[in-house]
């Protein structure tokens, strides 16, 4: 069982994960943010493995990943990043990336270098479910990984079921139909697909991201869903911030969550 | 082999297990051998689904053969002539034949496709089209079609092409279309089809995206094959009347996305009688950085939804093309013109600026045709191949010159 596992085994409400981008606003930020979102108790990370033309994203997202490529991230470094602090923190981290950079790593020496770093699992939204369950699934399941498959409120309910037997982490519950960044604040439309999901008793809990920006988006997700992501969001605390800790203070402040409530 | 290499491979045993029926046709999870399929994020799936699920029947009913050859005929102007070319072929020591894909309605081979995409659009009850452009000449088609059919239409391309392809804009404009300028990334034919992507995701329901070559995720490259197969489906009915026989020897195409060689070659392809010849543009020659020749200089990988050879970094980032061609400056190809490279089926050959350049002005005096950037790079295999006086040689000739006089100018008054 990876990190990530046992920390749903012991928490299924109010979780709160952040996504961000590896290697920005600096280079070396990326162990820098991960130390800080420890220290405020923010239950666990995605972080992101830029790419040239990540397609589902909007703005936000894409700005980081061309300053993070031109600062000079790659794998192969962010793997040696990853290995430095993986003693020092417990934190479950999940890689979040575009299937390209990775094919090129290698599926095979990637799976084995996410594990010898600590990484829980890994989500690759353009990875199509049926090549994962026939040529990764052993591997991530040998390497106990988790994988992490996106639905959307236009997934139909015999996908969702078999994106919930191929799951044993969470379901990354998209909040509308748009790239990352879009959304303005969650509605009708939100309420009823998140009630439509609880409906269906899946076996894996479901952890709502796009969108997370303010106490609304926040308090929606959580209400229904067992957790949520913010990535755009935290982003755009980043670049303004001085450091790290200080950039999760001002989302939390967004949010408005304490770190007690938290915990 | 690399471990990577190992990775693809291992694929292809699974992907070609299942029953290929013919190599102009992709399997029924979209695989041309090793490449194609479907890469995409979870947000595209439901669109590209209702596509795959729907388009071999539509192509298929009579109400869609019916407006869609009548609309080629009248609309499009086909068949397209196959022009013997005298001066070329006595040039050449060969007998040369031309398809004149530049006589269609807006210039160029687009049309076909787009006609076909617009009727698929209608049929699957889609309100609005998008589409991405590089040269304008997809743009273009576009936006007659859709003022044609009444659908309102938004084309993204790139600023950089903008600039180099200002006519194009004018003509979409002019026809009603809505030109989105994209600044993202290099500003040019892969960013223009990121932001139509994007676009698409986040307006699910009612767009229909009308995608330009024969490139994307499955089902994008097979059917922009078919309905761009018309064009050697005529190439047969007018070589044998011609030449008393059905097969060329060669046919030549310049590949950007590959949809007008896909469309030259789809007939003949693995027919063993016919030598299939793309043209990628080399830019400044295949061994520097400014190139965009995929299949010469790329590695397997995914862009734009399918698994194809594409120029990329070590890492894995795809890195931007380069051509005198906004048509070609695509650092992708499509998955169909992977496989016939790799299977030996077809081969592509690299040509620069330089030799485009001089090929556009040697069809201009020899034939009284001025062609399009993206063709001339055709044209110029004729200067790097030795030929039979047997032989009978088939270029398909995708479009006009008229949207590259500025670039021309500059290049044959250069002092
Ligand atoms: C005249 C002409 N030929 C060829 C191309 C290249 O596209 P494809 O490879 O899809 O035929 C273009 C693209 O804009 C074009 O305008």
């Amino acid at each position: 069982m990876n990190a990530l596992q046992q920390l749903f085994l012991t928490k299924k409400q109010n979780l709160l994960s952040l996504f961000f981008t590896a290697g920005y606003p600096q280079v070396d930020s990326t162990t820098q943010i991960i130390e800080a979102a420890e220290t405020a108790g923010i239950d666990f990370l995605e972080v992101g493995m830029p790419y040239s033309d990540p397609l589902a994203d909007g703005p936000v997202i894409q700005q980081s990943s061309t300053r993070a490529i031109a600062n000079g991230m790659t794998l192969e470094l962010l793997f040696r990043q990853l290995e430095r602090i993986k003693n020092r923190v417990k934190i479950p981290l999940l890689l979040m990336g575009y299937l390209n950079p990775v094919l090129q790593y290698g599926m095979v020496r990637f799976v084995q270098h996410a594990h010898a770093c600590g990484a829980s699992g890994v989500i690759l939204p353009d990875l199509p479910l049926d090549e994962y369950d026939q040529e990764y699934r052993k591997l991530f399941e040998e390497y106990d990984l988790s994988p992490v498959f996106l639905i959307t409120p236009q997934t139909s309910e015999e996908r969702i079921r078999w994106i919930d037997q191929l799951s044993n982490a969470f379901i990354y519950v998209v909040s509308s139909a748009a790239t990352t960044g879009k959304q303005q604040d969650f509605g009708q439309s939100q309420q009823s697909y998140f009630q439509r999901l609880q409906a269906m008793k899946l076996k894996n809990p479901l952890i709502g991201g796009f969108g997370i920006h303010n106490r609304q988006t926040l308090q929606q997700a959580w209400q229904n869903l067992n957790g949520a992501i913010c990535g755009s969001a935290f982003l755009k605390k980043l670049d303004i911030a001085p450091a790290p800790g200080k950039a999760i203070e001002m989302l939390m402040n967004d949010l408005e969550i304490q770190k007690k409530q938290k915990v | 082999m690399t471990s990577n290499q190992k990775l693809f491979s291992e694929k292809h045993t699974t992907s070609s297990s299942e029953k290929v029926i013919k190599h102009n046709i992709p399997n029924e999870r979209g695989f041309y051998g090793n490449f194609g399929g479907a890469y995409i994020p979870e947000m595209l799936y439901p669109n590209v689904d209702e596509l795959r699920s729907n388009y071999r029947q539509i192509l298929e009913s009579d109400t869609f053969r019916q407006d869609f050859g009548l609309l080629l005929r009248d609309y499009v102007g086909r068949p397209t002539p196959l022009f013997y070319a005298r001066n070329l072929s006595k040039k050449a020591g060969a007998k040369i034949y031309l398809k004149r894909e530049d006589l269609c309605h807006t210039g160029a081979h687009k049309l076909n496709n787009v006609v076909g995409q617009a009727l698929m659009a209608q049929h699957l009850g889609k309100r609005r089209i998008i589409a991405e452009t590089g040269a304008g000449q997809h743009g273009v088609a576009t936006a007659t079609v859709c003022a044609l059919l009444r659908i309102p239409c938004t084309v993204f391309m790139g600023s950089k092409d903008m600039a180099r392809q200002k006519p194009n804009v004018m003509r979409m404009q002019m026809l009603g279309a809505k030109v989105i300028a994209v600044e993202s990334g290099s500003q040019s034919l892969k960013d223009a089809t990121n932001e139509a992507i994007r676009h698409w995701i986040n307006h699910p329901a009612d767009t229909y995206y009308l995608i330009g070559s024969t490139i994307g995720p499955h089902p994008y490259p097979d059917l922009v094959a078919r309905l761009q197969s018309v064009i050697s489906k005529e190439i047969k009915v007018q070589l044998l009347r011609e030449e008393g026989t059905e097969n060329p020897t060669h046919v030549i195409a310049c590949a950007g996305g590959g949809s007008n060689a896909a469309g030259a070659f789809f007939h003949f392809i693995g027919n063993g009688k016919t030598r299939l010849i793309g043209t990628e543009a080399a830019g400044e020659g295949v061994d520097t950085k400014l190139t965009a020749a995929t299949i010469n200089s790329g590695k397997a990988g995914i862009i734009h939804g399918c698994k194809t050879l594409l120029m990329q970094t070590a890492d894995g980032q795809v890195v931007e093309a380069h051509s005198v061609s906004a048509g070609l400056d695509y650092p992708g190809i499509g998955p169909l013109h992977a496989h016939l490279h790799q299977t030996g089926l077809a081969e592509f050959i690299p040509v620069t600026d330089t030799e485009a350049l001089e090929a556009a002005m040697m069809l201009s005096r020899e034939e009284g045709i001025i062609p399009a950037l993206e063709t001339a790079h055709a044209l110029a295999a004729l200067e790097k191949m030795a030929f039979k006086p047997t032989d009978v040689i088939v270029i398909s000739l995708s479009g006009r010159g008229d949207k590259d006089l500025q670039t021309y100018q500059q290049y044959f008054t250069k002092p």
